[in-house]
């Protein structure tokens, strides 16, 4: 199969479950999104998949391949990235840099010495398409740290994506994002390459139900149900459960 | 775009400059200038493990002192060119580099720092307890080295000496300025400002820090060959701790991580130590602990980051006035 | 037999002066994430106070060394309030740098003081004599180390587990933000703890100077050891220090006495192998 593929996958912190038997497909082209109440295991799953955290039990294939014991640099070599929920740049250094980075390293050249590091056209046209992608031209030359948390934001999308992913999991892609900025984000991860498979991770319910086409429900590890966006809005166990009235 | 390569190559110029404007300056004082030329080539290894890869260590004289030995026993023993020498030094200090770094890169903080100086003192040990082969506590003796290239010989007023110390420092200045601006230097300081991030964009981090430190090791050998060749003495001071420490306090006050700041920080703590160290050791200390505190205090990016700072403070203060 | 009861009895002996020099060196680290390379300075405090009270005042030791620990500590106090306050929120490197400095100052100013000789602290005829223990003979003053080391442990132990005081303080190491945000006051605990550990460097100095000489270098020369402890304990853990300490003053000892030539190099190159297996030290915290 093309695309992640999980089967019964589970996680136990000595005594305590925080993953319990997961299936979960996410093929190429997918726009998935991930919810569930604080603790519910959801960073917990995506550090799985990507490899930061070795699973208890179960299997992770990746267009067939099992990838369950792979470390997390094999995974982004493999085309599984993940952003980082607190935003994990390179802040001394100008967006442009940020981005140059991830792109020498897929193309294996973090060992060259004698080379000028933004000599290569190619990789520094790839750089601008980038940045236009996110709108982040007019900052091209600006350290990192100066940047407005929303702008980091995009940043910590672009250095992603520079990987070239097949998978991408944006893990809480607007935390933090003051509500007037979080459309920035929305309008980046609906301008994502179409063929790429796309796992959101949010606990803004507008934006999850901006971007997604398919909702998945954690609850204490388990999931709970899976459906459309109008599916999971009328859905009353995920209401009750989750949603508490309190989204309305 | 002539502009743009001039002040590219400003600094540069400069430095040639001073070190031609020292050398009729100070006709007399040869020794000491060479002797500052040396730490620069010290003091630019540190700032290319510590400055841009990040990896704190206290034990940089460890590499220099192997440099120092090696290039000393290979003029007494096998052959006494000069520059064969220094392939010799940079070769040993990379070695003990790469092998101490197999375990130093595996931790970080405290435990590395000290482990670093640790490193030090065993070679210091190993250097004490081999009386026959390095001569122990007495230093090694007896380098006699041919001239530089079968030209120039070395004087005893120290004229070759220091031509061919800045010749050494400016190429190591060279390869280390094409070296932080190559995609590895770019990686090195991914890996100072974000390991975490670094792994997860799949890079080979502790591998990476290995190459920087072993590199890095091969630069301070060079610099120990060369006060082994142009000293032809090396003692167990090579490996001590207060080099390493004093090394360090060259490159914060200079600034780390902008290779000129190496070269900045070096010139002005060895002329303050030649003119307030005197002959007490102790004074000494009192100065350059106050000239530390003093640097971590109010110039914490250290002296380079200081006319901007001042310029800074002048526009603001002009614009406080209009 | 003989051999195995001597490295043994000075080897425990050594451990203890360790622990209590060092233990002080591994809380704050532990607690303040400071990297604090002037430590050892306070033991040379102590240990110089001594010697000034005991050679050149002429106090006798049993009142020399208290009020050496309390000069310590009041040397300590101000120090922490003034300089290492503002350097807990630096990097690493800033931390490095301000204690060596520090270092050097506290060295040039004994030297300034006292000169750059030894700085004997004669012992009491009480502690000079032997402990007859019926299979063996042993100096009181070893005796007398290995008590006191037993006596702080304990002492510490009951502190943190039995006092408000070490309740906060184990809190305040566990999680600072959490501590302070719920309302424990981290400003003092530092203080206290701080003090505290200058206090036992001190104790440490003074009891170990026939082990460990005290002179204007003492910090510097003996800064890795300490290090080596707090590294192989796990900073910030009580217990880690101890059995650290302990193993590092036995190991160190049974090579001196079995292979004098190699002691130094077979020494560190069981300590870089082992924090090459365990970075974080046998209890460390992350």
């Amino acid at each position: 199969m093309q695309g992640l593929e999980v089967r019964g996958l589970s996680k136990r912190f000595g005594g305590l479950v925080v993953s319990e038997n997961i299936d979960f497909d996410l093929k190429p082209g997918d726009r998935k999104a991930l919810i569930g109440p604080n603790g519910a295991g959801k960073s917990t799953f995506a550090n799985l998949v990507t490899g930061i955290l070795a699973p208890s039990g179960g299997t992770i294939r990746f267009d067939g391949q099992d990838i369950g014991g792979m470390g997390e640099a094999h995974r982004v070599k493999l085309g599984i990235a993940k952003t980082f929920q607190i935003t994990t740049l390179f802040p001394e250094m100008t967006v442009r840099e940020n981005l140059r980075l991830p792109i020498l390293e897929r193309e294996g050249r973090g060992f060259r010495m004698f080379r000028r590091a933004s000599g290569d056209a190619a990789v520094e046209d790839e750089i601008g398409t980038l940045m236009a992608q996110f709108d982040l031209g007019p900052l091209a030359d600006r350290p990192v740290r100066d940047l407005a948390y929303g702008q980091q934001r995009l940043v910590e999308m672009a250095l992603t994506l520079a990987l070239k992913p097949r998978v991408l999991i944006l893990d809480e892609p607007a935390a933090g994002v003051p509500s007037s900025e979080t459309h920035l984000i929305t309008d980046a991860i609906a301008r994502l390459p179409e063929d790429l498979a796309v796992l959101v991770i949010e606990h803004d319910m507008d934006l999850v139900f901006k971007v997604a086409r398919s909702i998945v429900v954690l609850v204490q590890g388990r999931i709970l149900t899976e459906g459309t966006p109008s599916e999971i809005a009328g859905n009353a166990q995920v209401r009750e459960l989750y949603l508490g009235g309190g989204h309305d | 775009m002539l502009r743009r390569y001039g002040s590219q190559y400003a600094p540069a110029v400069l430095m040639i400059a001073v070190a031609v404007a020292a050398f009729f300056a100070f006709p007399f004082n040869l020794a000491f200038l060479t002797r500052i030329l040396i730490m620069i080539v010290l003091v630019l290894s540190l700032d290319l493990v510590l400055g841009y890869a990040g990896i704190a260590t206290l034990g940089q004289a460890a590499m220099y002192g192997a440099g120092a030995y090696a290039a000393g026993l290979f003029a007494i023993h096998v052959w006494a060119d000069p520059v064969a020498g220094l392939l010799i030094g940079a070769l040993a200090g990379a070695a003990l580099a790469a092998l101490a770094g197999l375990a130093l890169m595996r931790t970080h903080g405290l435990t590395l720092i000290m482990l670093t100086i640790a490193v030090a003192q065993i070679c210091s040990e190993i250097a004490n307890r081999a009386r026959d082969i390095t001569g122990g506590a007495d230093g090694l003796r007896g380098i006699r080295m041919q001239p530089v290239l079968g030209i120039w010989e070395f004087d005893f007023i120290g004229r070759t000496g220091y031509w061919y110390a800045f010749a050494v420092a400016a190429v190591v200045m060279v390869l280390l300025a094409v070296l932080v601006r190559s995609p590895f230097g770019l990686s090195l300081r991914g890996i100072h400002q974000s390991p975490e991030r670094m792994l997860a964009i799949g890079a080979p981090v502790y591998w990476r820090r290995h190459a920087a430190y072993t590199l890095g090791g091969g630069i301070a050998g060079i610099a120990g060959a060369l006060t082994a060749q142009i000293t032809q003495l090396v003692s167990l001071e090579t490996f001590s701790f207060a080099l390493s420490a004093e090394a360090m306090i060259m490159l914060i006050l200079g600034g780390t991580g902008r290779l000129y700041g190496a070269v900045i920080g070096t010139v002005i703590f060895m002329w303050v130590h030649h003119t307030a160290a005197a002959n007490d050791p102790f004074n000494w200390l009192f100065v350059i602990g106050a000239m530390v505190l003093a640097v971590v205090f109010f110039l914490p990016t250290g002296l380079i980051s200081l006319p901007p700072a001042l310029k800074r403070l002048a526009k603001g203060g002009r614009h406080a006035g209009s | 037999m003989d051999l195995l009861l001597n490295i043994a009895v000075d080897g425990i002996a050594y451990g203890m002066i360790l622990f209590m020099i060092a233990v002080g060196l591994s809380v704050t680290m532990g607690l303040m994430r400071v990297v604090n390379l002037a430590h050892g300075g306070f033991a040379l405090i102590g240990g110089a106070l001594a010697h000034w009270l005991g050679a050149e005042l002429g106090l006798g030791f049993w009142l020399a060394a208290p009020l050496a620990i309390a000069g310590t500590v009041l040397i300590a106090l101000p120090l922490e309030r003034v300089l290492y306050r503002r350097i807990y929120g630096f990097g690493e490197l800033q931390q490095v740098l301000a204690t060596i400095g520090l270092t050097f100052l506290m060295i040039a100013s004994v030297n300034y003081l006292l000169g750059s000789t030894l700085l004997p602290i004669e012992l009491p005829p009480a502690l000079r004599q032997t402990v007859d223990l019926g299979f063996r003979q042993l100096t009181a003053h070893r005796a007398a180390v290995i008590v006191v080391g037993l006596v702080v442990i304990a002492g510490l132990w009951g502190l943190l587990d039995r006092t408000r005081f070490g309740i906060r303080l184990r809190a305040a190491v566990d999680n600072r933000d959490t501590a302070s945000a719920i309302g424990i006051n981290t400003s003092s605990i530092y203080m206290l703890t701080f003090a505290l550990g200058a206090g036992l460097a001190a104790l440490g100095g003074i009891l170990g100077a026939e082990l460990l000489p005290i002179d204007a270098y003492y910090p510097l020369r003996y800064m890795v050891l300490f290090l080596i402890v707090v590294a192989i304990g796990g900073m910030g853990s009580i217990l880690g220090s101890f059995v650290a300490a302990l193993a590092i003053g036995v190991i160190e000892t049974a090579s001196r006495y079995l292979v004098p030539d190699l002691a130094t190099i077979v020494f560190f190159g069981f300590v870089i192998l082992f924090l090459a297996v365990r970075p974080r030290g046998l209890m460390g915290s992350a």
